[in-house]
């Protein structure tokens, strides 16, 4: 077994089946601090798929991975979330009922167990944090509103914001900047950038503009497997990506 | 205990009890067939279930009646008739439910729950009104009283191999029309993916409809089924609603088979342990080891695919 | 504040003033009923977890009072006639000739308050803990709780040597030498079950102010989203269901002391689902709903069983449909419906100035607590 000291996340040999059908056949991919990967591919490559097994939302048939050298295979998920794991999912999931403020409190980091949760107070560093955090989202006018009346955009960088609270060492974000306007994606692009500082980031998405903007890496998923690995230019000008994905 | 019988007397005892628990199991099979429809396929949660049943039963005893007043003649041959207008009028009921309540709570099995607990009530008390408190029974045509005996010591009665002939011939039935017929297709279709079954052109709402109704005449006839076994009071329905669902939560919901084998094991298990734990201490070591499975194993003996309403 | 004030007014001035004694205690027992719905709302309601099954721990705790009071009443002197004196009468009747050892630790007082609580919270841990790990859930969580309140009726009645079978536990008198039977007793102990369920209120109010009530109300709508912020779910509902048992288990205990007896009867599937029917008309979600909306479906019970008995179970037929198809917000919804008609009209009176323009999408907070 290869030391894995040199990359925060190592993936090895991962495989998961559905039924006989490989969803993911024996992946390797290696992610390192301060990095940011971008995985695209057509649907079904499996890229959603990888992003469920890192958090323990799926369990893998074979393979491992491993995060700061800590075997993530076989742990509960909110175990997954302490070693400092985040993840946005693909559509919009934030707290509807709660404000944006009450969002980002419930994702503070501390009092996560039942007695935790009682014995919880809202202390100025607590609030201090979330402000900050909604400034670095751009919704710090929009404090006391309920997440159900934020528009799609915002909602996205809310749970960004509520990612960020954790203080993870692993962002990993699905489709980030679906539905959202031209500006939007900028604003989102520049965050993405920002945040990515002590961390390494996973992005997964289809506008191949913004991902041009952000990507240090790009790999591409097809069928499971690694169809090219490389920066945004090379896996442009990859007559197997063009192929299969980019050149319809 | 078991060492105070000779092994002659020990086979029959269990022959005798392995045809008790035979009994049992098609009891419970019919009580689940219906119900593994209505909940196994639909998702839908019917505590009424059992007052259908109870409503098959009051049928063939109205049945009973009316032949004993108007044509004494047709005694010996009502019965089978019997069986099918109950079959038609729990089918009936079950459609009229569906259209006025049912419908509306599709998404919401929680709440099903509860209307239809409601339902059971109101259902209850009607009963009570019209044929009251007490207990009745239709009466049975002469075939199937009595029992035969192969041996000195072994004594199977007619009315349970009847009941049992009759299960097995539901369950093939069942069975035949889910996987068989164009309709059963449609149905199977629209429970697996609502979207494109409507798509495609198909009613999912009449499908509902008439998957309800099904599960509900199906609980008819084994009403009508149990008039042979047993008396019909109001709450005949409500004494075995929990034992059903468990038996179908048992067996994996969404699974045919998983409800066969599943009133086939619990009706052996609790047949055998109450021979040798005395009667309600039997019932109750048997409804726990159930429980204790399913917290277990929670999707049961066969789980399927899970569907989404 | 105002719906403390009001609800303290009521049962602790209102009632006892205009009630005669005997209507007074009957208040009194639904009011023990009232803890077992203010702990749905909060498993249901908050939680977003159905249970069919609440008879169970409110028959637990009911049982654990009930045995005190027993073996207090069946001391040697006044059971010299039995075969066995010093035993209760049913063991007696059952050729039993010593106590059961789990009878043996009733004795105490302390003990048996403390079991009143314990013993629920600890089957409901047990319970819980087997289901919630394994993510069992909705529909399936709700049978399983229906099973297990047939299970134990069940057992209860089967063995009616140790624990008085059908006919339940009854004949009970004093506690720790006083009468609880006297009219005195029944007032001290109507302020008492008042006192109690207004604490248990304000309780539940301190826990959904805080983290937790947002954490509940997170759980119920996104449940995955909760996960992976790092909080283990199952045991946030374990917690809850712990909760709403020990309520419960107050409130048997309670009922015992003010009725005098219990019974199988209490804890098995009717009464389970009948107490989920108390806090569905209140509002499930409102926690002086629950009290409000047990105080009337248990009038209307008794109203109808008196002048109407055929009539009783076609209105809660009646009743389980419509708060489910048209009143799914119950009492305490229709009252805020009311409170949002007058709002204007009350503002208009007043010449208020509207509210300040918020920001978009501003709205006020309509959950009740």
């Amino acid at each position: 077994m290869s030391s894995n000291t040199d990359f925060l996340l190592a993936i090895e040999d991962l495989t998961v089946s559905f039924d006989g059908f490989r969803a993911v056949d024996s992946l390797n991919l290696y992610i390192e601090k301060d990095e940011l990967r971008v995985i695209i591919g057509p649907n079904g490559a499996g890229k959603t798929t990888v992003l469920d097994m890192i958090c323990g939302r799926t369990r893998p048939t074979s393979g491992s991975i491993k995060f700061k050298n800590r075997e993530l295979i076989g742990m509960a998920e909110h175990r997954i979330v302490h070693e400092g794991v985040g993840r946005k999912f693909q559509t919009p999931s934030i707290y509807e009922n709660l404000t944006v403020f009450e969002n980002l409190e419930v994702s503070y980091p501390k009092g996560h167990t039942v007695f935790g949760c009682v014995a919880f107070k809202r202390t100025a560093e607590v609030v201090d944090r979330i402000h900050k955090i909604a400034e670095e989202i751009s919704l710090q006018d929009y404090l006391e509103v309920e997440g159900a009346f934020l528009s799609h955009g915002q909602k996205q960088w809310l749970e960004i914001g509520m990612l960020l609270m954790q203080e993870p060492e692993l962002v990993m974000l699905d489709e980030p900047v679906a539905g959202m306007s031209q500006p939007e994606r900028e604003l989102t692009a520049a965050l993405i950038k920002r945040i990515c500082k002590g961390r390494c980031i996973i992005v997964i998405e289809h506008d191949m503009e913004f991902v041009s903007r952000i990507a240090h890496k790009v790999t591409v998923l097809h069928l499971g497997k690694i169809l090219a690995e490389g920066s945004m230019e090379e896996i442009r000008n990859n007559p197997k990506v063009i192929d299969v994905y980019l050149g319809h | 205990m078991i060492f105070a019988y000779s092994p002659a007397e020990l086979w029959s005892i269990f022959v005798m009890q392995g045809f008790a628990g035979l009994s049992l199991f098609s009891v419970l099979l019919l009580m689940a067939l219906g119900l593994a429809i209505i909940f196994g396929q639909m998702g839908v949660v019917n505590l009424a279930h059992g007052e259908f049943m109870a409503l098959g039963a009051y049928t063939v005893y109205l049945c009973s009646t009316l032949v004993a007043n108007h044509a004494p003649k047709l005694q010996p041959y009502y019965f089978v008739i019997a069986i099918i207008v109950a079959f038609l009028v729990a089918a009936l009921a079950g459609l009229l439910v569906e259209w006025s309540l049912i419908r509306f709570l599709y998404k919401r099995p929680l709440d099903t729950l509860l209307a239809t607990w409601g339902l059971s009530l109101i259902m209850q008390q009607s009963f009570r009104s019209i044929f009251g408190a007490r207990e009745v029974t239709p009466t049975l045509p002469e075939w199937l009283m009595g029992s035969f005996k192969p041996t000195p010591n072994i004594d199977i009665p007619i009315n349970g191999v009847f009941v049992m002939g009759l299960t097995l011939l539901l369950a093939f039935g069942v069975w035949l029309f889910m996987y068989r017929s164009r309709i059963g297709l449609q149905m199977r279709a629209t429970v697996q993916n609502r979207t494109m079954s409507g798509a495609v052109g198909i009613n999912t709402k009449l499908v509902d409809r008439f998957t309800f109704s099904l599960g509900c005449g199906i609980a008819g006839v084994a009403g009508a089924a149990f008039t042979t076994i047993g008396s019909t009071g109001p709450d005949s329905g409500s004494r075995y609603i929990v034992d059903t669902f468990l038996v179908v939560v048992f067996g994996g919901a969404s699974s045919l088979l998983g409800t066969i084998a599943s009133a086939f094991g619990i009706a052996q298990g609790q047949s055998i342990l109450e021979f040798f734990l005395e009667g309600t201490a039997g019932k109750v070591a048997i409804l726990l080891t159930i429980v204790i499975v399913l917290m277990i194993r929670p999707k049961g003996l066969f789980p399927g695919k899970i569907r989404t309403a | 504040m105002t719906n403390l004030a009001l609800l303290a007014l009521v049962l602790l001035v209102v009632l006892p003033v205009g009630l005669p004694i005997f209507r007074l205690n009957m208040v009194a027992k639904y009011l023990t009923y009232a803890f077992v719905a203010l702990g749905l709302v909060m498993l249901w309601g908050k939680a977003g977890v159905l249970s069919l099954g609440q008879g169970v721990f409110f028959g637990l705790g009911g049982y654990c009072m009930a045995m005190f009071l027993k073996l207090e009443a069946s001391d040697p002197v006044s059971t010299k006639i039995q075969s066995t004196p010093g035993i209760p009468d049913f063991m007696d009747w059952n050729q039993i000739t010593h106590l059961p050892a789990f009878w043996v630790p009733f004795k105490s007082l302390p003990f048996s308050l403390f079991a009143v609580i314990a013993v629920p919270t600890l089957a409901a841990f047990v319970v819980g803990l087997a289901m919630f790990k394994r993510r069992v859930g909705g529909v399936y969580f709700a049978v399983i709780t229906q099973a297990l309140a047939l299970i134990l009726s069940l057992a209860i009645d089967s063995r009616q040597g140790y624990t008085g079978g059908r006919n339940g536990i009854t004949d009970l008198k004093t506690l720790w030498g006083w009468d609880i039977r006297t009219h005195h007793a029944q007032y001290i102990l109507y302020f008492v079950t008042c006192v109690l369920l207004l604490a248990a209120i304000l309780f539940s109010q301190w826990l959904l102010s805080g983290k937790t009530g947002k954490m509940l109300l997170a759980m119920r709508d996104r449940e995955d989203r909760v996960r992976f912020s790092g909080y283990d779910v199952s045991m946030f509902k374990v917690a809850t269901f712990c909760f709403a048992a020990a309520l419960s288990g107050l409130g048997g205990a309670l009922f015992v002391l003010q009725v005098g007896f219990i019974s199988p009867s209490l804890v098995g599937i009717v009464p389970s689902i009948e107490m989920v029917i108390f806090c569905a008309v209140g509002g499930r979600t409102s926690l002086y709903g629950a009290i409000y909306g047990t105080l009337l479906v248990n009038t209307g019970k008794s109203l109808f069983s008196e002048n109407f008995p055929q009539l009783w179970l076609f209105a809660m037929g009646g009743l389980f449909i419509a708060v489910v198809v048209l009143f799914p917000d119950g009492l305490a919804g229709l009252f805020e419906l009311g409170r949002k008609k007058l709002k204007p009209w009350m503002e208009k009176t007043r010449n208020k100035p509207s509210l300040p323009v918020g920001l978009p999408g501003t709205v006020a907070k309509g959950d009740q607590p």
